[in-house]
C-alpha cells in the first residue's frame, strides 16, 4: 500500500467518532438524493408516457394553427392517403387519421357538449389507449358506421347504455349546421376524469360526411417506438409532407407544453433542494477537514521541518477526505439501492397524494425508478462538494510555518 | 451573578475560542435556517395563490346543491326551493357574501366555430363579491343586471371562436324537457383569467335571462357562500347546514375541489418534512462540532470537575453552547429569508414554465409568503432537536474521571 494512503487511512481512523459522524452526514444525503431522484424521473416517464398513449401521440400532422386554435377550416387536406402514406415508412410505429370537432350530444333526457373525434377504427388503437380501455360493448367497427364510443362519465351523466341512440349536433367546417344520428356501441374507462366526461369517438368517414370536411381531418397522429425516436422521427414527417402543402409537424413537446414545463418548475424545485442538501453536507466536511488539520498543526510542522513540502501534506488532507467521500458514496449508494428497490417492489404513497396525481394522470401510487443516473447523479456530486469544502483547510497548509507551528499550544 | 450567567458566559467564550470552526458551523445553521423558512415561503405563495384563484373561479367556501347535482350536473337537479324561498332562508343573515346562480353544461356557436362550455347565470351584483370576472373585464363591460340580455366570454374562447366583442353568438343547452333551448346572444364584455384555463370553460350570462332561455322560472342550481377565512370555513358551514334545507347537498370547497382540499394539507405536511430533513442534514455538522470541543477541552473540563464543578453544569455549559449557536444561525437565518422574501414581494415571473403551472393550478407569478406558523414551526423544529442532538456529546462530557481527565495528553 502506498504510505500517503496509508497514513491517509490512519488518519482518518484516530477520531472513529468524528469520521462516522461526516460520512454519516453523506450517507444520508446520498441515500435520500437516491430515493428523490429515483421518483422524480419515475414519476416523469410515467406523466409522459400516460399523457401521450392516452391521446396527443408522439408527433402529429396538423395544419398551421391548429394546434392553438382548433378551428374546423385549419384542416389536412386528403387525410387518409396521407396517413397511409406514413405508414408505408418503417420509421414510424403507428400512424392514424383524425377529425376533431365540438358538438352537443344529446341522449333521451340529457344533453352535454363535447368533443368529438373521427377515427380510425382499424388504426387507432396503436395511438392511444382510449380503444383498449373499452370496458363495456366494443369499439367502433366500419369507418363509415353510425357509431359511437363514449367515456364513462358521459355516459352516466347522458344516462345512456350500449344500443341506444345519441344525436350529435354542431357545427361543419363550412359554417353550415352539422347533426348526426349515432348509435352507442361501446363505453371506455380511462380513470382520467376530463378524459371520461369530455370525449367520445366516431368513425372518421361519419365524421367526415356530418361536418362537412369531405376528405379532409385535423391531425395524422404518430407513434415512435421510443420517446429518444422523436427528434429523428420529426425530422423524416417533415420531408414525407406533400409538396407545397401548408402542413406543419408538431412533436409531443410542442403538443402538450404544460407537460415539460411542468416537470421544469418540479425539477427546479427539486435542483434548489438538492443543491442545499450537498451545501450543507460540504459545511459539515470542511469543519472537520478544518479542525482535523488544526488539532495536527504540532505534528505538521515537524514533518515539514523533516522536509516533507506543504504541497505534498495539503494532497494528504485532501486524499483523507477524498476517503472519507468514498465511504460515504458506497454506503450511501448501497444504503440508498436498498430503500428504493424496496420501495419499488411495495410503492409508495402519502395521504392526499391520489387527487394530486390525478391532475397529472398519474397512478395513486409511485413506483421509484433507479437508473444509473439516479443511482450515482446525487452522490457523485455530494462527491464533489466534499472535494470542494476540503479546498480550504488544505490550501490552510501552505502558509504554515514549520517552526511557528511546532510551537503550537 | 447566578449559576445560570457564568454557564452562558462560559459557553459565549467557549463559543469564540475557535472562531473559524464556530463561523462554518453558523453559515451552514443560517442556509439551512434560510433555506428552510425561505423555500415553504414560495410553496405557500404558490398554494394561497391556487387557493384565491380556485376558490375565486366558483367554489367561494361553502356550496348548495341539490342532492345529486354534484355527479350530474344537469338542469334536471335544480334546488327544490325557488329564490324567494331561498331569499327567506338566507337574506336576513349577515354573510360576507352569497349568491345563486344556474349552472349549466352548454354549447357555445359562433359563425364559424363551436364549443362546449359551462353557462353559469349571474346576478351581477351578488356575484361582484365572490366571483373574479368582474375584475377582470378586459373590454367592453360587465352584465347590468341578472335581465341582461348580453354574454361574457374569455379572450381565449373569444379567439377560438374567431369573433369578437359586439358580436351574436348562440348558446344551446337543454331545458328541464330535454328540448333542445338555445337563445342568441351579443358579446357586452371579455375577460382575462390566470390560470388561462378558465378563459375557455365559462360563459358568464345574466341569471334572468338564462332562467327564462331554459324555462326554469326562478329556480337556481347551486348557491354559494363565502365566509371570513378559507383555513377555517367550519362556522359558516355550521350557519348554512342550518339554514339550509335538509334534503340539500351542503358542501365545503375542500370538498368540492378535492384537489386544491389535498394541495393545502399536503403543503402543512411538505412544511414540516422539509425543515426536519434539512435539520438532520445539519445535525451531523452541530454534533460533530460539539464533540470536537468538548474533546478538545477534556483537561480543562476534568480541571472544573475536580474544583468542584457539578456534572449537571458540565451538561448546561455544553448545551447553551449549542443552543447559542442555534440562535444565532436562527437569527441569521431569519433575517436573511425575510429580507429575500420583502425584496421578492412583486412577485418571481415564472411565465416559462406558465402552462406547466397551469397543469398544478397555479399562476405564473409567485408570490413568496412568509406565513408566521411555518416560521414558528421551522425555529422550533430547530432548537428544539438541536438541544436533543446536542444531549449526548454534553453528557459523555460530564462523564469523565477528573483525574483521567486532567492526566489525558
Amino acid at each position: 500500500m502506498n504510505i500517503v494512503l496509508r497514513l491517509a487511512w490512519r488518519n482518518i481512523w484516530r477520531q472513529p467518532r468524528r469520521t462516522w459522524l461526516t460520512t454519516g452526514a453523506m450517507v444520508f444525503s446520498n441515500t435520500l438524493l437516491i430515493f428523490m431522484m429515483s421518483l422524480q424521473f419515475g414519476t416523469y416517464d410515467l406523466m409522459i408516457n400516460n399523457s401521450l398513449q392516452s391521446f396527443s401521440g408522439h408527433l402529429q400532422v396538423q395544419a398551421p394553427g391548429y394546434k392553438d386554435d382548433s378551428k374546423m377550416r385549419q384542416s389536412v387536406p386528403q387525410v387518409r392517403t396521407l396517413a397511409a402514406k406514413y405508414r408505408q415508412d418503417p420509421v414510424f410505429q403507428n400512424v392514424a387519421a383524425r377529425g376533431g370537432a365540438f358538438a352537443l350530444a344529446s341522449s333521451e333526457d340529457r344533453s352535454y357538449g363535447i368533443q368529438i373525434f373521427g377515427v380510425e377504427p382499424e388504426f387507432e388503437p396503436g395511438v392511444s389507449n382510449v380503444p383498449g380501455l373499452v370496458k363495456q360493448g366494443r369499439y367502433l367497427g366500419d369507418i363509415d358506421a353510425t357509431e359511437i364510443v363514449i367515456g364513462a362519465v358521459l355516459a352516466r351523466n347522458l344516462r345512456v347504455s350500449i344500443g341506444d341512440e345519441l344525436t350529435l349536433l354542431g357545427t361543419g367546417r363550412d359554417g353550415s349546421f352539422a347533426a348526426a344520428i349515432v348509435t352507442l356501441v361501446g363505453i371506455f374507462d380511462s380513470g382520467v376524469a376530463d378524459l371520461d366526461r369530455s370525449i367520445a369517438e366516431i368513425p372518421l368517414g361519419l365524421f367526415q360526411e356530418t361536418f362537412a370536411m369531405e376528405s379532409a381531418g385535423h391531425q395524422v397522429v404518430i407513434t415512435t417506438p421510443d420517446l429518444s425516436l422523436v427528434p429523428a422521427a420529426k425530422i423524416e414527417a417533415e420531408n414525407l409532407l406533400p409538396t407545397g402543402a401548408d402542413l406543419v409537424v408538431h412533436d409531443w413537446d410542442a403538443l402538450q407544453p404544460g407537460l415539460r414545463q411542468a416537470i421544469q418548475a418540479d425539477l427546479t424545485s427539486a435542483w434548489f433542494m438538492y443543491m442545499l442538501l450537498v451545501i450543507l453536507v460540504a459545511f459539515s466536511v470542511m469543519n472537520t477537514q478544518l479542525m482535523s488539520v488544526l488539532e495536527r498543526t504540532k505534528e505538521f510542522g515537524i514533518v515539514m521541518s523533516l522536509g516533507l513540502t506543504p504541497g505534498r501534506l495539503g494532497r494528504l488532507v485532501m486524499l483523507e477526505t477524498a476517503l472519507m467521500g468514498i465511504m460515504g458514496l458506497l454506503l450511501g449508494v448501497l444504503l440508498g439501492t436498498l430503500v428504493t428497490l424496496w420501495l419499488s417492489v411495495t410503492g409508495f404513497a402519502y395521504p392526499g397524494m391520489e387527487e394530486m396525481a390525478a391532475n397529472f394522470n398519474l397512478p395513486g401510487r409511485m413506483y421509484p425508478k433507479l437508473s444509473m443516473l439516479t443511482l450515482f447523479g446525487g452522490p457523485a456530486i455530494v462527491f464533489a462538494g466534499t472535494l470542494a469544502s476540503a479546498l480550504y483547510p488544505a490550501l490552510r497548509l501552505q502558509r504554515l510555518q514549520p517552526v511557528e507551528a511546532m510551537r503550537a499550544a | 451573578m447566578n449559576q445560570l450567567q457564568i454557564l452562558a458566559k462560559l459557553a459565549w467564550r467557549n463559543l469564540w475560542r475557535n472562531h473559524r470552526r464556530t463561523i462554518i458551523m453558523i453559515s451552514a445553521v443560517t442556509i439551512g435556517v434560510w433555506a428552510m423558512i425561505f423555500m415553504t415561503a414560495l410553496m405557500r405563495g404558490m398554494v394561497n395563490d391556487m387557493l384565491r384563484d380556485g376558490i375565486q373561479v366558483l367554489p367561494g367556501h361553502v356550496q348548495i346543491h341539490h342532492q345529486e347535482f354534484r355527479d350530474d350536473p344537469s338542469i334536471n337537479n335544480l334546488i327544490p326551493e325557488t329564490e324567494a324561498e331561498l331569499q327567506k332562508s338566507f337574506g336576513q343573515e349577515d354573510f360576507v357574501a352569497w349568491a345563486s346562480r344556474v349552472k349549466v353544461p352548454a354549447v357555445i356557436m359562433s359563425e364559424r366555430e363551436s364549443r362546449g362550455i359551462t353557462l353559469l347565470g349571474i346576478d351581477p351584483a351578488a356575484e361582484a363579491k365572490i366571483s373574479f370576472v368582474i375584475g377582470d373585464i378586459v373590454e367592453g363591460q360587465f352584465l347590468e343586471d341578472s335581465a341582461d340580455s348580453g354574454v361574457i366570454i374569455g379572450q381565449k374562447l373569444l379567439e377560438k371562436l374567431d369573433t369578437r366583442l359586439g358580436k351574436r353568438v348562440v348558446l344551446m343547452s337543454q331545458d328541464p324537457d330535454n328540448e333542445i333551448a338555445d337563445r342568441g346572444f351579443r358579446i357586452v364584455g371579455v375577460f382575462d383569467s390566470d390560470p388561462d384555463i378558465h378563459e375557455e370553460t365559462y360563459v358568464f350570462a345574466g341569471k334572468e335571462t338564462i332562467q327564462k332561455m331554459l324555462g326554469i322560472e326562478d329556480r337556481v342550481t347551486e348557491v354559494v357562500f363565502l365566509g371570513d377565512d378559507v383555513r377555517n370555513v367550519e362556522p359558516l358551514f355550521q350557519r348554512v347546514s342550518e339554514l339550509a334545507d335538509s334534503n340539500l347537498d351542503v358542501k365545503r370547497w375542500y370538498e368540492l375541489d378535492a384537489y386544491l382540499g389535498s394541495m393545502v394539507n399536503m403543503m402543512d405536511g411538505f412544511v414540516l418534512v422539509w425543515v426536519i430533513v434539512i435539520f438532520l442534514a445539519l445535525s451531523f455538522g452541530l454534533v460533530n462540532t460539539l464533540v470536537m470541543a468538548v474533546f478538545e477541552r477534556i483537561r480543562e473540563i476534568g480541571l472544573m470537575l475536580a474544583l468542584g464543578m457539578k456534572p449537571s453544569s458540565i451538561v448546561g455549559q455544553v448545551i447553551v453552547e449549542s443552543l447559542l449557536l442555534l440562535c444565532i444561525g436562527l437569527a441569521l437565518g431569519n433575517a436573511l429569508a425575510w429580507i429575500l422574501v420583502t425584496s421578492l414581494k412583486d412577485g418571481i415571473d415564472i411565465s416559462g414554465v406558465a402552462q406547466g403551472m397551469e397543469m398544478m393550478g397555479a399562476s405564473s407569478i409567485l408570490y413568496p409568503v412568509l406565513n408566521m406558523r411555518d416560521v414558528i414551526t421551522a425555529n422550533v423544529v430547530v432548537l428544539v432537536l438541536g438541544f436533543l442532538a446536542s444531549l449526548s456529546p454534553a453528557w459523555r462530557a460530564s462523564r469523565y474521571q477528573p483525574v483521567e481527565a486532567i492526566t489525558k495528553v
